[in-house]
């Protein structure tokens, strides 16, 4: 739909792998702060003329 | 086609004088040209209101949710019996209060397509055979039946029903060499910003009136996500946000039930093709899984099953 596919991360973590959760959460963050910041979701005041 | 609507007045009579049915659901003809309308029929000396002809495109599943009736005859092309099974399957009306009137189906006829094509109001609408005869106030125009089919009729893979108890014709043939994806993978092929603004412009002369949930046969929670005030999941206003939102969260909703009958982007007043979403969904459900909605009653639909080879390259 045209959202960028690094802003998106699917993991199976078990509650049990506590290192692996630290590992993609510091991967998912960093790929994402590469994208900056999403604008799309952005509500903007509809333009009236 | 003439011959279809005798048959589907000499069923429907039948079951009704013989009182096997309670009463048929089928179509009559609209106010307008092109509009006909589904028509719920109680008596066997009222089975003269019915009929069958190319502008028959409202999908009469959705009239089937949740009723109580122990006995209903149904008319149903190859999409609706699709519809009719996933209905089944979803415990929304049990096969044994059905008597489906099968009709096998070459295909609807695109009210927007002729309307733009004709150079005046179009008051009149006959087909005979592969020909369609437009009339209006100073024109009469011909066309080929095939050259102006709905868009999802075009690449039909079902035309016959799936199930039915009657049949008014002989099956028609299924047409195997279409492409039935060829506009899916365009947008699969655009970039991520491409997308966006692409589906914005589709979007933009979204009034969010519902017409596409409310023709939708799938779309029967009692309270629509849109509708819910508390928690409030999409906002209620006109913003490109909100709108969006709503069209993808339904398309989701349709995953790997939506059998593309089209009876959304028919419904709509300002001509969005909204099937642009539902049919990528159905085209993901097709390859991940070999799923076509409503085509067995036995099997359980991808997405309420698990299996050890699912599809999951995209977990990581």
């Amino acid at each position: 739909m045209g959202v960028e596919p690094g802003r998106v991360h699917f993991s199976w973590i078990s509650s049990a792998e506590s290192t692996k959760f630290v590992e993609v959460v510091k991967q998912v963050t960093e790929a994402v702060r590469q994208l900056g910041p999403n604008e799309n979701f952005v509500k903007k005041e509809l333009k009236v003329a | 086609m003439g011959a279809y609507t005798d048959k589907i007045r000499e069923i429907a009579g039948r079951l009704l004088k013989d009182c096997q049915v309670e009463m048929v659901i089928g179509f009559r003809k609209g106010s307008m040209p092109m509009m006909n309308e589904p028509c719920f029929v109680t008596r066997a000396d009222a089975v003269d209101q019915l009929v069958w002809d190319g502008s028959c495109g409202i999908n009469l599943a959705n009239y089937l949710t949740g009723r109580t009736e122990a006995r209903i005859g149904v008319v149903a092309k190859g999409c609706d019996s699709r519809n009719i099974v996933t209905h089944i399957i979803e415990n929304k009306i049990k096969r044994e209060q059905l008597t489906i009137i099968g009709v096998p189906c070459t295909g609807m006829i695109d009210k927007r397509r002729l309307k733009n094509l004709a150079p005046g109001e179009v008051l009149a609408v006959e087909e005979d055979g592969e020909r369609v005869v437009v009339r209006g106030d100073g024109f009469e125009t011909v066309h080929q039946r095939r050259e102006v089919l709905q868009a999802n009729c075009a690449v039909c893979h079902h035309r016959n029903p799936v199930i039915h108890d009657e049949l008014v014709g002989d099956p028609v043939s299924e047409q195997t060499e279409v492409d039935r994806y060829a506009d899916v993978r365009a947008i699969e092929g655009l970039s991520a910003k491409e997308k966006w603004d692409y589906f914005e412009a589709l979007l933009a002369p979204c009034l969010r009136c519902y017409a596409c949930r409310n023709a939708c046969p799938l779309c029967y929670c009692p309270t629509c996500f849109v509708d819910e005030a508390m928690p409030q999941w999409v906002g209620k206003s006109q913003n490109p946000v909100d709108v969006r939102t709503f069209h993808f969260l339904r398309a989701y909703h349709c995953a790997g039930r939506c059998t593309d009958c089209g009876s959304c982007e028919r419904a709509c007043p300002v001509g969005i093709n909204m099937r642009l979403f539902t049919k990528k969904l159905e085209k993901d459900a097709y390859e991940m899984w070999g799923w076509e909605a409503g085509l067995s009653l036995e099997q359980r639909p991808p997405l309420d099953t698990y299996r050890p080879e699912d599809p999951e390259p995209f977990i990581k």
